[in-house]
């Protein structure tokens, strides 16, 4: 016997994560547990997106940064431990790719922000308005598809 | 009890909920980020040729377009079933002050109403901001290879300077448009 064979679980390669991941189930109450908390802390509105931009109260800065501050304490346990997911990979966060001086990043971010105060909704918060009832943000969600797709075209030709 | 959950929840309270999504989604074996569906609809509902559509979204994607469902669901049941009890979001004075300075008009409900309303998609602030802005945020989330659940939260919680970035991006961006653009546009 060699060593190799003993590797188990965690040498599988890498396959699609709808496969070796959880129940669809799990992913819809995920989803709706987000849809809920994000209704409840207005963080859809385009009041409280406004009074961001503006520096004008604590709010949302306060949602980003203890959001952060749990996911990041998450992400470090998670590499220390090795954890596993739900089907026994080891769990891996793949890292970004800086590119060429990060022009993707702060171009396509500049863009992206462009269209979050005009909205005042980023695409987490697009889905929750609609979920609201704000039926008009079906436009910003079909507009925020064109401009995928455009993306899609353009790709080769832009600086990443 | 059923009354403090109907309140507007605080930061302190919605910020470590929203955190936890990073870790959950990651034990599932997905990873937060909600623009990654903008393309896996895409790649879905349009036959094309362009490669940045040609892969299998539904072993790469249904997982995700799943928890895009649920956002819609949990917020449809959250408006319902726990409204909240006043019709104008609390937000600061100096804000409230400041967009009636620029020409915000109605201050009920999650949105201007003057613009986001299928009366105000017509008006040039309308179109503006509600296609153009659409349009923006598409664009920009893909080319910056995320958005704000992506970047902000997932890659920040991550170290990943890649992210900072981006974040640094968002802003500058929302700064343009929140003190320029849209006081010539209301």
């Amino acid at each position: 016997m060699t060593r190799t064979e003993t590797t188990g679980r965690s040498a599988s390669p890498a396959r699609p994560r709808a496969l070796t991941g959880a129940g669809l189930g799990v992913y819809l109450a995920i989803g709706m547990y987000f849809g809920i908390v994000a209704t409840k802390a207005e963080m859809v509105s385009w009041f409280r997106i406004q009074e961001m931009f503006r520096f004008q109260a604590f709010h949302m800065y306060g949602i980003i940064a203890s959001a952060v501050a749990v996911a990041m304490i998450s992400v470090a346990l998670i590499k220390m431990r090795q954890v596993r997911t739900v089907r026994g990979d080891i769990i891996v966060v793949p890292p970004k790719e800086l590119g060429r001086r990060g022009y993707r990043y702060w171009i396509g971010g500049t863009l992206f922000g462009l269209g979050w105060a005009l909205t005042g909704a980023c695409p987490g918060p697009i889905f929750a308005l609609i979920g609201n009832g704000e039926t008009v943000y079906g436009v910003v969600l079909l507009s925020a598809l064109l401009g995928t797709y455009v993306y899609g075209v353009l790709r080769p030709q832009l600086p990443h | 009890m059923g009354e403090l959950i109907a309140e507007p929840w605080p930061w302190y309270v919605a910020g470590p909920l929203i955190g936890l999504i990073v870790p959950l989604l990651l034990w599932a074996g997905g990873e937060f980020g909600v623009s990654e569906n903008l393309r896996h609809i895409c790649a879905a509902a349009l036959p094309t040729q362009i490669d940045f559509f040609r892969y299998d979204w539904k072993s790469k994607g249904l997982w995700n377009l799943t928890f895009a469902l649920g956002i819609v669901l949990g917020a449809a049941a959250a408006s319902i079933l726990l409204p909240p009890p006043d019709a104008v979001i609390a937000i600061s004075d100096a804000t409230a002050a400041d967009l009636k300075i620029i020409g915000v008009e109605t201050f009920e409900g999650l949105a201007p109403a003057q613009v986001f309303s299928w009366k105000g998609l017509v008006t040039l602030p309308g179109f503006v901001m509600i296609v153009v802005g659409g349009f923006f945020v598409g664009f920009g989330a893909r080319y910056a290879g995320g958005c704000t659940s992506g970047h902000a939260i997932s890659g920040l919680a991550n170290l990943q300077l890649p992210s900072l970035l981006a974040v640094v991006g968002f802003f500058a961006g929302g700064l343009l448009v929140t003190w320029f653009i849209l006081p010539l546009l209301l």
